[in-house]
């Protein structure tokens, strides 16, 4: 029997992985994806201070270590049920089923689908995925593309396939639908980006501070936000305007396009075509956490972590003995404080496996200081508010293990 | 076609990479070990995957992350297998999605199979009216 089975080898699990080593507990981490790493690996994006974050050489140094400390790392195993039993937890793959003792799950985060009409087409992929497919793969998702959604993870994507040499026609929002009021809406993608702005890497600041942030001022700026966009890195980015139809017989081979009104209603009369062979769309993370809701855990939705996210501490421990989670799934941040939440949570299962001594109970209370740190640090926060998020889930934690 | 980026100004030159064949409906490709079937085949340019079983229309990638099943394929005589989390392996048989029969699925046809009990009603009657003996 395992000490610790890890679900997914991202930040999270691949840093917990190797804290739980260093105190030589028995662990496996398993991931559904061929290679380690999660989505840090297709992570690359310049910093303010002009260093380059390059996913792939991150996953590099975490996998060196593991490697050096002897975790075991499988890939290519999904797990789809957990069970609850006397010596822990059962945990079901379709490579077996595996018991352990502690269960951390670290599965990170999805994309929210945006669907508009022809979105099933060839081509038409999830910005995430044409990430991928550019940074890891090294494969070009197509020549000329146009990004559907406009948010700080669509912004980072766009430069980089701009890197790869993809030609990117320009960004622009999703037309309104029942579905994708959150995206399509002008005004809501306005104050989103205007509240981000001061954090984001240094062309967002530049992009962002053409607006002020008072509501008045944000108003005008949608109302009299460009006929061409806001361009960044050469790159047009449009919140007057939405993509109403991607077009196409086997393939995409076009998009409609329209003006739109600060509301986010559509301007008849405006709509054009453009020929494009590739579109992404971007819909934002949430947290995936399927798995913790098939073993019971409580769950509380807040807004600013990024949706439904298992109940936890500051600890990483859930209201269930011996399960723990770490990384996205606990909240969308940057893969920098998933690694911290990582290394965090494999303490905390050290704890509980271990003596506890002084030592311990040290790194405990340094690793819980490291997320703070690097919370405050990190350059790239998708959720403005993290702080109150993380604040409403310690008082739900509390009221949960009260009852 | 090729449409692998083998220059790149941050992550650099492309590294070598075992060359590996495969198959996809019957047609001889080449990718890199390291692929996921789905790479593979966007660097050959093979964007459409399958079409969807009852409509016909085509799909292709869409997550990449192994959640929406759009990409999934036949391989190795195995059915609805993800392109996007498999590896490729040497001489792999991939199999693009096809369109299958619906029988259930309403033509306007007079032989259509009912799929309610109205529709049993109805055709149970128009039956009872074509019997010469009824």
């Amino acid at each position: 029997m395992l000490d610790v089975l890890i679900i997914g080898a991202g930040p999270a699990g691949l840093s917990a992985a190797n804290a739980c080593r260093e105190w030589d507990l028995n662990v496996l981490v398993i991931d559904e994806f061929p290679q380690p790493g999660g989505r840090l690996l297709g992570q690359l994006h310049q910093e303010p201070n002009g260093k380059w974050w390059n996913g792939i050489e991150e996953t590099r140094m975490l996998l060196e270590k593991a490697d050096a400390l002897g975790a075991d790392i499988r890939c290519g195993l999904s797990a789809f049920h957990i069970e609850k039993a006397s010596h822990g937890f059962s945990v079901y793959t379709n490579q077996g089923v595996f018991d352990t003792a502690n269960l951390l799950i670290a599965t990170g985060a999805a994309e929210s689908p945006v669907p508009i009409p022809g979105w099933t087409l060839p081509g038409v992929m999830s910005i995430g995925a044409a990430q991928v497919m550019t940074n890891v793969h090294r494969v070009r998702v197509g020549n000329r593309g146009i990004i559907v959604g406009v948010n700080v993870l669509s912004a980072a994507i766009a430069r980089e396939l701009q890197l790869a040499g993809v030609e990117i026609h320009s960004m622009a929002l999703p037309a309104l639908n029942i579905v994708n009021e959150e995206h399509g809406h002008p005004r809501k993608v306005m104050e989103r980006l205007v509240r981000m702005a001061h954090l984001a890497p240094s062309a967002w600041i530049r992009f962002g501070s053409q607006f002020a942030k008072i509501d008045w001022m944000r108003n005008l700026a949608v109302k009299f936000y460009p006929k061409h966009g806001v361009k960044m890195w050469g790159l047009p980015i449009h919140i007057r305007k939405a993509v109403t139809e991607i077009c196409g017989k086997d393939q995409v081979e076009a998009v409609t396009i329209c003006d739109i009104t600060a509301e986010g209603e559509r301007i008849p009369g405006t709509e054009q075509t453009i020929e494009v062979d590739f579109v992404c769309i971007a819909g934002g993370l949430y947290p995936l956490a399927e798995l913790a809701a098939v073993i019971g855990c409580p769950f509380q939705y807040i807004e600013e972590l990024g949706g439904h996210v298992p109940v936890h501490n500051e600890q990483m421990e859930t209201p269930l003995e011996g399960l723990y989670v770490a990384g996205n799934i606990t909240g969308i941040e940057s893969a920098k404080v998933a690694r911290a939440q990582g290394a965090l949570a494999g303490l905390s299962i050290v704890k509980r496996m271990c003596r506890e001594s002084e030592d311990l109970k040290q790194k405990i209370h340094e690793a819980k200081q490291n997320v703070r740190t690097i919370r405050e640090q990190v350059t790239i926060q998708f959720h403005p508010g993290i702080h109150q998020g993380r604040l409403k889930m310690e008082t739900v934690f509390k009221e949960v293990c009260d009852q | 076609m090729n449409n692998r980026i083998v220059d790149h100004p941050i992550l650099g030159k492309i590294k070598e990479r075992k060359v590996i064949s495969f198959t996809f409906d019957g047609k001889k490709y080449t990718g890199y070990e390291g692929d996921t079937i789905a790479s593979a085949l966007l660097a050959n340019g093979i964007r459409k995957l399958r079409v969807h079983e009852e409509s016909g229309n085509p799909r292709g990638i869409y997550c990449n992350i192994g959640h929406c099943f759009e990409c999934r394929l036949t391989v190795d005589q195995e059915p609805g297998v993800r392109a996007c989390l498999t590896q490729l392996q040497e001489n792999m048989v991939i199999e693009s999605g096809k369109r299958l029969p619906a029988p259930l699925k309403s033509e306007g046809n007079r032989d259509d199979l009912p799929r309610n009990y109205a529709e049993f009603a109805k055709k149970y009657e128009e039956s009872k009216e074509d019997d010469p003996r009824a």
